[in-house]
């Protein structure tokens, strides 16, 4: 294949032929078949594949963290630095860990401690696996802190994990990880929970610590665009297999497998396609000046009070989608929750078919409600469990009076519509998968005939090549039946090809608001540009 | 990547896939082993009246405070009543007052429940009632209210209820907090269903599992709550044979005849464990969230 490094060296981790076997009430056989990957020092090697995968599998594997009642290892061998995993003992494996081997996780918040404080955290291991003085224990922590660039560290020696920000907690983690230089680095989809910002910087501090140390790194991911930022190598799986394999450029430039070309090819584009204006078409929803402050009340305590959403003015109009992007606490589902009237606003105006739906009563507004309809999410909690999917798109329409047998009618015609089969309707939301989940949720939603939908983050929990197809659909529906459209959303890819105009909100506020074209191709406000800088994989245009 | 919401929904296919909710509700051994011990003792209660050996309140003076024997099979106590026959009737007071109380309990704590965990505005005034009752012991409680309204089995049910509704109600109000964020009772506010609705179609449906787990917990608990109001005289009339009269009667007589307080003693805690038991196996096998936790 490829040329290797220039200088040629031992790989610390080498996987032969490892198939871990699933529980035989699964869907198939194995979690992970014939999988053999190995990477070198210096390296970043990343696996990238959909949920169901098995790649986080691989990596639990190597770190010898399978659940054994569940999973059994079948075939196969992994040897960290010549040294054997499978097959350890358990106090061998103990050793390995951290020494030899470190892994990141997801979710920082969980993997420390809570009750204990971070610098005592990193000591703990170095107490555990070293022989140091506990003054040098002290400096070796300080230094670690120093070198994934925790600011102030002799306070936040002292802090426990609850008092500093997602981003720092992952930092901590990787210091927790690099204490004992490892020569594997295993990260297993570390920036997924972090905003994009954030995610930025600490994907620069894993390339750093790769630069600067000899580390290999096994960098699991969902994300292309975490791939093109990050990757040397690429290995792309699916159910288990490896499909392709190669160099970043040349994986994401010329894939040879097909489904490594579908993924890639599902990867929304940061440039904005152009778009046809339609001014002539009539305002859909309206808002002006709306507000939304929570207030904290507390007995002897000090009132606090926090504008979630303050002075948001935008006017929608039919056929038309207005995209919203911002970070986790923006206010972005505040200003979807405040229009779908699930939180009353504080002030200002949200005019639906020229009546201000944001200050009349609840009663009033019943007969209104059909005018704007939501999409959550996570399609996983938007259906009830315990009731059929029939029953849930007709329950809308039922409740303003149609008769079930129409009821059922509109259903059917809604399920055909949204790509899916009629014998759905008596079956229950378990049954289906997460996209297929979301389009029950957006028949449900168009059953009502809705001027507006809101869509709150519509696609972010689903794959990538599923993301693209509701995409699609969303598009087809919206051309069908000229809705207009608010789509929240913190991709700036799903942005960029699904918006009409952009609405960027930051701390509450909407900073910039245009033409998605216009505000891609030429930021204006400092905050605009720093969130379009942090977009993993910039400088690669897929398609 | 999305592991978390996948689990429970991916589990609860398994679980339907694999067999009928009955074939699995036996295939855990924790409610086979309940189970099995409570039928013992419902059985016992029912057949009463055939599985008797002497008539439970006759008198036989001659055969005060006898060990057990082939003719009395768990002793006499000290009137000369057979322990046997008065344990077996005891079955049907004990299983009379844990299932009323664990229905009531249940169905009251539920609707209250229901309505403070749902609307924020009742949910201040409700719960502190609540905490106002459970701030009670409820031995206290239910004594006090024996003391005013006379004691019989109905006066007996309905004070060790009251203790227990603020339980229930603690359960279910939390349930329907964190139920009413859900994305799908939020969907069904924004298509225009009406609240009793929601109530009943969205969130019940979601509750009953962790509602049965709670009842046979309340039953356990109203049992023992019975036979110590009537070993402390305060429960059903003494001279109906419940176990806790039997074991009250024959406190006096402990160490010249034990049997008197062992027989019913044993069947109390086997009839609690049982139900223990049993709930323990309900709760793993309704909610396999908790079971199946790594």
């Amino acid at each position: 294949m490829e040329t290797q490094p220039v200088t040629p060296r031992e790989p610390v981790l080498i996987i032969k032929d490892l198939a871990v076997r699933l529980p035989d009430s699964a869907e198939r056989i194995h979690a992970v078949n014939q999988v053999s990957l190995e990477v070198f020092p210096k390296e970043i090697l990343c696996v990238v594949g959909e949920s169901g995968s098995g790649k986080s599998v691989t990596a639990h594997s190597v770190m010898g963290l399978l659940p054994e009642n569940q999973l059994k290892t079948e075939a196969g061998s992994i040897s960290v630095l010549g040294e054997p995993i499978i097959g350890a003992s358990p106090k061998r494996l103990r050793q390995l860990r951290g020494n030899r081997m470190a892994m990141i996780f997801q979710e920082p918040m969980t993997a420390l401690n809570p009750v204990m404080p971070l610098g005592r955290q990193i000591e703990e291991v170095l107490t555990e696996h070293r022989d140091m003085s506990s003054h040098d224990r002290k400096n070796r922590v300080y230094e670690l802190m120093d070198a994934v660039n925790l600011p102030d560290n002799k306070n936040l020696f002292r802090s426990y994990p609850h008092e500093i920000s997602g981003g720092q907690r992952q930092r901590v983690m990787i210091a927790l990880a690099l204490a004992l230089e490892p020569a594997l680095l295993i990260a297993d989809e570390p920036t997924t929970a972090l905003d994009v910002t954030t995610q930025q910087q600490i994907l620069n501090l894993i390339k750093d610590i790769q630069k600067n140390r000899d580390t290999g790194v096994l960098f699991i991911t969902h994300d292309f665009g975490v791939v093109a930022e990050i990757a040397d190598r690429v290995i792309v799986m699916k159910d288990g297999i490896i499909v392709e394999q190669g160099k970043t450029e040349n994986v994401l430039g010329h894939p040879k497998d097909d489904y490594t070309a579908m993924l890639i090819d599902a990867v929304p584009s940061l440039i904005p396609k152009s778009r046809p204006a339609n001014p002539g078409k009539e305002i859909a929803i309206s808002t002006k000046s709306l507000e939304k402050i929570y207030k904290t009340k507390s007995l002897f305590g000090r009132r606090r009070t926090v504008k979630a959403a303050d002075d948001i003015s935008f006017d929608i109009r039919r056929g038309e989608t207005l995209g919203i992007v911002g970070e986790s606490g923006s206010g972005k589902s505040t200003v979807a929750r405040c229009i779908a009237r699930l939180i009353n606003p504080t002030a200002g105006e949200i005019r639906v078919n020229n009546t201000n739906i944001a200050e009349i009563s609840e009663r009033a507004y019943r007969p209104l409600r059909k005018h704007i309809q939501i999409v959550f999410q996570d399609p996983y909690r938007s259906l009830n469990p315990r009731q059929t999917v029939g029953r849930a798109i007709a329950e809308g329409p039922m409740n303003y009076g149609l008769g079930r047998a129409e009821a059922s009618e509109r259903t059917r015609t809604l399920l055909k519509l949204v790509g899916l089969d009629t014998d759905a309707m008596s079956r229950y939301p378990h049954q289906f998968s997460g996209g297929q989940r979301q389009r029950i949720c957006i028949a449900r939603a168009l059953a009502m005939e809705p001027d507006v939908l809101v869509a709150d983050e519509p696609v972010s929990a689903l794959d990538v090549s599923v993301q693209a197809q509701v995409l699609e659909l969303l598009k087809t529906l919206q051309s069908k039946l000229d809705l207009a459209i608010l789509f929240i959303t913190h991709d700036l890819r799903v942005a960029a090809q699904v918006s009409d105009n952009i609405a960027v909100m930051y701390h509450g506020k909407i900073v910039e608001h245009g033409p998605t074209k216009t505000i891609f191709e030429n930021p204006k406000h400092e905050y605009t540009k720093r969130l379009f800088n942090a977009a993993p994989g910039k400088m690669w245009d897929f398609n | 990547m999305t592991l978390k919401p996948e689990t429970y929904p991916a589990i609860l296919a398994k679980l339907k896939g694999l067999t009928t909710w009955p074939a699995l509700l036996i295939s855990n051994s924790s409610v086979a082993i309940g189970g099995f011990l409570l039928l013992f003792v419902a059985i016992t209660a029912l057949l009463a009246p055939v599985l008797f050996t002497v008539e439970p309140t006759s008198m036989h003076p001659i055969d005060r405070l006898k060990g057990p024997s082939s003719g009395f099979w768990f002793g006499t106590d000290m009137y000369g009543r057979d322990i046997y026959s008065r344990t077996v009737f005891g079955c049907r007071i004990s299983l009379a007052v844990g299932f009323s109380v664990a229905v009531l309990s249940v169905s009251i704590g539920l609707v209250v429940g229901l309505v403070a965990g749902y609307f924020r505005w009742l949910d201040a005034i409700v719960m502190r009632i609540m905490d106002g009752i459970m701030a009670i012991p409820g031995i206290l409680l239910a004594i006090a209210m024996l003391a005013l309204a006379g004691a019989s089995l109905k006066t007996v049910i309905l004070a060790i209820t009251i203790p227990e509704i603020p339980r229930v109600v603690r359960l279910v109000r939390g349930i329907v907090l964190g139920l009413r964020e859900e994305p799908y009772v939020e969907s069904a506010i924004s298509l225009g269903t009406r609240t009793p609705k929601i109530l009943i179609r969205h969130i019940l449906p979601n509750i009953v599992a962790p509602l049965i787990v709670q009842g046979t917990y309340v039953c356990a608990s109203a049992m023992i709550l019975e036979a110590i109001l009537s070993f402390l005289g305060a429960g059903v009339p003494p001279e109906t044979p419940s176990w806790g009269n039997i074991m009250a009667e024959g406190k006096s007589y402990f160490q010249i005849a034990p049997w008197i307080i062992f027989f019913p003693g044993l069947y109390l805690a086997l009839t609690v464990l049982g139900v223990n038991v049993l709930g323990d196996g309900l709760r793993d096998t309704l909610d396999p969230r908790l079971a199946k936790q790594l």
